[in-house]
């Protein structure tokens, strides 16, 4: 318990280091406002909740059948799984796109314009089998659908 | 850069355009190591990808190495119509970036 409140504390120090180094470089490479807006916290996470409460706000959401998950049952090779996500909800704000068993789950994460459809199909790695979760946040509201992927060769790794 | 790393598709059909786009970029997670020198290749991927149809931002993609080498990106939306331009920029955490436009057909 003690070792593990220790161990967070200093994850936590050294990601808001990282946060800090990041926006250095960032400034004197490329002074693009863009960069701030990435999610670091989200991104570099290891766990689906705790990339989504860095994301959305929060790690609840609610399983829906109308969000549909296409990919592959079987990815030959997991450097390349094709992920569709479509939803017939309304009002789509967000769709986020999580592996759940890669060193960072979280794959990409899609802000919707005015007119957007939830609609969005990319490529993503998968680093051995497990779920693909998309996560669609609509109206302030979380929902979310997920489709097992096995991989038969990885794609993270070297 | 002489030749573009996009390419972009749009098309128009019953008010809804879709979009569908190709970058060319080795998205390097930061965690693979070169067989040779067994040392880690630094993480190079694409942080955003901004979408605009006009001066509306259509889509704003956040992505981390995640997403495969040279990716694909679909999305849809509505009120387009034949000859509207997209265009689409990336970002990488390099700095690096680069952008196109597309006709709608």
């Amino acid at each position: 318990m003690n070792t593990s409140i220790k161990r967070r504390v200093f994850l936590k120090g050294s990601m808001a280091a990282g946060v800090a180094g990041v926006a250095v470089s960032a400034g004197l490479l490329a002074p693009q406002a863009v960069l701030a807006a990435w999610n670091e916290k989200a991104f570099h996470a290891k766990k689906v909740d705790e990339a989504l409460s860095n994301l959305m706000g929060s790690a609840a959401s609610t399983p829906s059948g109308d969000i549909k998950v296409k990919a592959p049952d079987i990815a030959e090779n997991g450097a390349v799984v094709p992920v569709t996500v479509s939803t017939s909800i309304g009002g789509v704000e967000s769709i986020a796109i999580l592996a759940a068993n890669n060193p960072s789950p979280l794959a990409a994460a899609f802000d919707m314009g005015k007119g957007a459809q939830g609609y969005v199909a990319t490529r993503i790695k998968m680093g051995k089998t497990g779920d693909v979760i998309a996560v669609v946040k609509a109206g302030g509201k979380m929902y979310s659908a997920r489709k097992g992927v096995k991989v038969t060769i990885g794609g993270c790794g070297g | 850069m002489a030749k573009s790393t996009i390419k972009i598709r749009a098309k128009v059909k019953g008010g809804v355009t879709t979009v569908k786009c190709l970058i060319t970029h080795p998205m390097e997670t930061g965690t693979r190591k070169d067989k040779k020198t067994k040392k880690l290749i630094p993480a190079h991927f694409i942080q955003e990808v901004v979408c605009t149809h006009g001066a509306n931002p259509v889509m704003t993609a956040h992505w981390s190495g995640g997403v495969s080498k040279n990716p694909y990106l679909s999305f849809k939306f509505e009120g387009g119509k034949k000859g509207d331009a997209v265009s689409i920029s990336w970002t990488d955490n390099k700095g690096g970036s680069d952008s196109a436009t597309a006709k709608i057909s």
